[in-house]
């Protein structure tokens, strides 16, 4: 019998938002105990089809059938109810509360009417304990890093439901390497026990390491559901976007060509440059016409030398030159007057207005940099968006979206817009292709390269070691908030790996 | 075509961030047509307009004012509690400037009869006006002082000013309460040009509002650093400039708001004047729709917002409610007005609009 293979049966799903066809006869079949990834492009239907099946939007047509028996889903926390939780891309929890609340909030166990803290804090460990992590559970959660809260929210998951299915949506896009593995022996032991978990990601490495099976969608249809083991690498990538590679391996082409357009002085110089706490004095230069990758493990100090040499943050040793002037003023507003960009790491925290429209957005750099009262006209705001939403292929219906409608990879696009168009000379892009798809994400490292060879220094920071060796001309390395080297011409991946791993590899 | 156009505007009207302010006020106006004969009946005296309606509009006005300045604040994700007792110090300091002799433990004679002279004034009358400004965007530079540079959060900064600002208020007279009798400074509240003279006022200071914010960038950094304070300090907005400006007008509006309520009840009376005010104001930019948690905002929505909360009051007195029992009503209506801004009515709204499109 079907039901005894899968615990859910999702059968010709149809979704439609104002203007869009969100999901169109979508099947979806999830078995028991297995690991099923989810994969397709921003805006494929990946988080309708979850949230369809969570019950946070009603599905327009179709079935849903929840081990055996056909179920409609009214609320995510009937979805909680029927054995179905879901751990979202950004933790939802409470960074000031313990870790122990966090877990047991709403559940706390009592006693006399009152809340049993011992019990609780003890409780707490012990479902920390079988996700191996241990912890001081009487801390606030806000002390532990990102994958410390990641698993904290898994806990609440699975404590709140005595989970049948678990759905991770991109719970890896803020961990570093070991902490993904950390993550994945977690799933291998919930998969033993019986849970199958739905594992949304963009990062096709972390599918084939961990998936038993793959879901591809596209354009809110179904493509096709495939064995992990029997559908190569390419072919997935193919199927996910639905075009030829052979453009991705043109970009070493590019780059190649691009080396030419080096200028030999450098256009920002740092000598000792660092700050307490953040990085250790570190020596740098970023040419015109070069694009310089920053490799290292998270909280190796990336985002931290980024945000020095943009001003968020004031040296307290070394120097910043900037076309030869010593540069005396640390502030993103006198950056942006020298010509510096930063598109930086948090998107949602620190790059989009959400509720500013596209146009808003687009040109706010821009006008910060003019003053309050040298404001541009509704006209040239409107050829200045339209300008960078064609240039760049965002997606939105008009300049006058706001933001916070469009999808990820759209909004990355818009914060590069931002900065593009303050026509900067140094352009320092932190994890720009963080939670985005694969098409954007090879989108967003050709105009890099294109725009090192307009002549802009570009510093280009990204956890994925392949995606900086393709985009960059020369390498530095960040390990425990120190450079540790520089690498330049052809290097090879393992090479790179060592120096961020250091000296244990 | 023309159907898919009407609806379209439809569509645009019910979207649009003035159509429930508009939409509550219709309502207790449409109350009014029901219930109170005459309620819309204006008549003219000596070539000036009288009547329910503008009473609405005349003692809605300090309000509105208020409401102006709040809504800057409130954009930038913050509140000033302190508007009320800014009104205080600057009704005291506009009294004292046009009336210092009343402190003076004895008089001369020749002075004493000047006191009740409706033409005579200390201080020339703009030289009035202007201190009193200054005084009120002082105090609301502090405030902006305390929440940009102080890093104190707004309701915490504002409170000192609320809680002092009406001692300071009563120091400045000596806690003499001053009575106002120079009639060209009462005509600020008083007075009328076909239609109340503190309307016009209001328009002003709209204007000045409206041109400071959307013909300048002004506006959109106040939206953005309400939004996302950290996005925009990536993207080299100074907020703590904005902060203190948008503290300072909501201050220079209180004190305009102090001049126009004091020039009305004739006197300083440092400890009621403007009693409560600033939750009226807070309610009316509320009303107006722009959020606390800051962002998003429209100045005319929020002069709406004043009228509706006029319009309650003016309508529960013509109905006859005491005043005493007009604080309890006053609160049962601005729930429902607040419900009619809850998802559930907008998507009906939505819903409808769409039917009819369709």
């Amino acid at each position: 019998m079907m039901s005894d293979e899968y615990i859910i049966e999702m059968r010709g799903i149809d979704k439609a938002f104002p203007g869009v066809q969100a999901l169109s006869k979508v099947d979806f079949f999830l078995r028991r105990g297995e690991i099923h990834a989810l994969v397709g492009e921003n805006g494929a239907g990946k988080s309708t089809l979850i949230k369809v099946l969570t019950g946070v939007e009603k599905p327009d047509a179709g079935h849903i059938i929840l081990d055996g028996e056909e179920v409609r889903v009214r609320s995510p926390l009937h979805a909680q109810e029927l054995g179905i939780t879901t751990v979202y891309q950004e933790v939802n929890l409470c960074p000031n509360l313990t870790v122990a609340e966090n877990i047991l909030i709403g559940r706390e166990p009592k006693r006399l009417g009152s809340i049993n803290w011992k019990a609780m804090n003890a409780q707490a460990k012990e479902i920390l304990q079988r996700l191996d992590v241990n912890i001081d559970v009487t801390k606030p959660l806000g002390l532990y890093p990102v994958a410390i809260q990641q698993m904290t929210a898994i806990a609440r998951a699975l404590e709140v439901a005595s989970a049948r299915v678990l759905i991770l949506d991109e719970p890896t896009s803020s961990l570093d390497m070991h902490e993904t593995d950390q993550l994945f022996r977690v799933m291998r032991r919930l998969k033993s026990e019986g849970v199958a978990i739905i594992f949304i990601t963009h990062f096709i490495d972390q599918v084939y390491q961990i998936s038993d099976r793959i879901t591809v969608l596209r354009n809110g249809r179904l493509v096709g559901t495939f064995e992990t083991a029997s559908i190569p690498r390419l072919e997935l990538i193919a199927k996910m976007i639905g075009r030829s590679l052979t453009e991705l391996d043109e970009m070493s082409q590019i780059k190649l060509e691009s080396r030419k357009h080096i200028k030999g002085e450098a256009l920002m110089r740092a000598k000792g440059l660092g700050f307490t706490g953040g990085i250790e004095p570190f020596d740098l230069e970023l040419h015109a016409g070069e694009v310089l990758g920053l490799a290292g493990l998270l909280g190796s100090g990336r985002t931290e030398l980024a945000q020095l040499l943009f001003g968020i943050e004031k040296p307290d040793s070394g120097v910043l030159e900037m076309e030869g002037e010593e540069i005396t003023r640390f502030s993103p507003l006198a950056s942006i007057g020298r010509g510096v960009a930063l598109c930086p790491e948090d998107r949602k925290e620190a790059g989009i207005v959400d509720d500013l429209t596209v146009r808003e957005n687009i040109i706010l750099a821009l006008q910060a940099s003019r003053g309050w009262f040298k404001y541009l006209s509704k006209q040239q705001q409107y050829e200045i968006a339209d300008r960078y939403i064609k240039l760049l292929n965002i997606a939105t219906p008009s300049a006058d979206q706001p933001v916070k409608n469009l999808s990820g990879g759209n909004q990355q696009k818009v914060i590069l817009a931002r900065w593009l168009a303050t026509n900067p000379k140094v352009l320092i892009l932190d994890e720009p292709t963080r939670g985005i798809d694969v098409g954007a994400k090879a989108e967003i490292q050709r105009l890099v390269l294109s725009l090192a060879e307009e002549g802009k220094a570009c510093l280009f920071i990204s956890s994925e070691l392949e995606e900086v060796l393709r985009t960059s001309h020369r390498i530095a390395v960040l390990r425990d908030r120190k450079k540790v080297t520089e690498f330049s011409g052809e290097v090879d991946e393992h090479r790179i790996m060592q120096a961020i791993a250091g000296g244990e590899a | 075509m023309s159907v898919s156009k009407s609806s379209l505007i439809l569509r645009r009207v019910t979207e649009s961030r003035l159509f429930f302010p508009f939409v509550a006020l219709a309502l207790i106006l449409l109350f009014d047509l029901v219930t109170v004969p005459g309620f819309f009946r204006i008549y003219t005296r000596e070539g000036n307009l009288y009547g329910n309606l503008i009473d609405i509009l005349r003692n809605g006005s300090t309000v509105s004012l208020l409401a102006i300045g709040m809504t800057l604040v409130i954009a930038t994700r913050g509140v000033d509690l302190s508007v009320g007792a800014v009104m205080a110090i600057a009704a005291s300091v506009a009294a004292l400037l046009m009336n210092p002799y009343v402190l003076a433990k004895e008089l001369p004679p020749h002075i004493m009869k000047f006191m009740t002279d409706p033409h005579f004034t200390y201080q020339p009358l703009w030289v009035v006006i202007l201190v009193t400004l200054i005084v009120a965007a002082i105090c609301g530079l502090w405030n902006g002082i305390l929440v940009a540079y102080g890093k104190i959060q707004p309701m915490i900064a504002t409170l000192i000013l609320m809680i002092a600002g009406r001692g300071i208020a009563q120091l400045i007279t000596n806690g003499v309460r001053i009575q106002i009798f120079y009639e060209p400074y009462a005509f600020i509240g008083q007075g009328w040009i076909v239609l109340p003279f503190s309307l016009y006022l209001v328009a002003i200071v709209f204007a000045v509002a409206w041109l400071l914010t959307r013909r300048t960038a002004i506006g959109m950094f106040i939206e953005s650093v309400g939004t996302n304070s950290r996005s925009s300090f990536y993207s080299g907005i100074d907020e703590k400039k904005i902060k203190l400006l948008a503290y300072t007008f909501c201050g220079l509006c209180a004190g305009i708001a102090g001049l126009v309520e004091s020039a009305n009840i004739k006197t300083s009376d440092a400890f009621n004047m403007g009693q409560t005010k600033e939750l009226d104001a807070i309610l009316a930019v509320v009303i107006g729709g722009t959020l606390m948690s800051g962002g998003r905002f429209s100045l005319l929505a929020s002069i709406v917002g004043a009228w509706v909360i006029q319009a309650i009051t003016t309508s529960m007195y013509a109905i006859g409610v005491p005043a005493f029992a007009l604080q309890a009503i006053k609160g049962v209506v601005v729930i429902l007005v607040i419900l009619l801004y809850s998802e559930q009515v907008r998507n009906l709204v939505q819903r409808l609009t769409v039917q009819k499109g369709a």
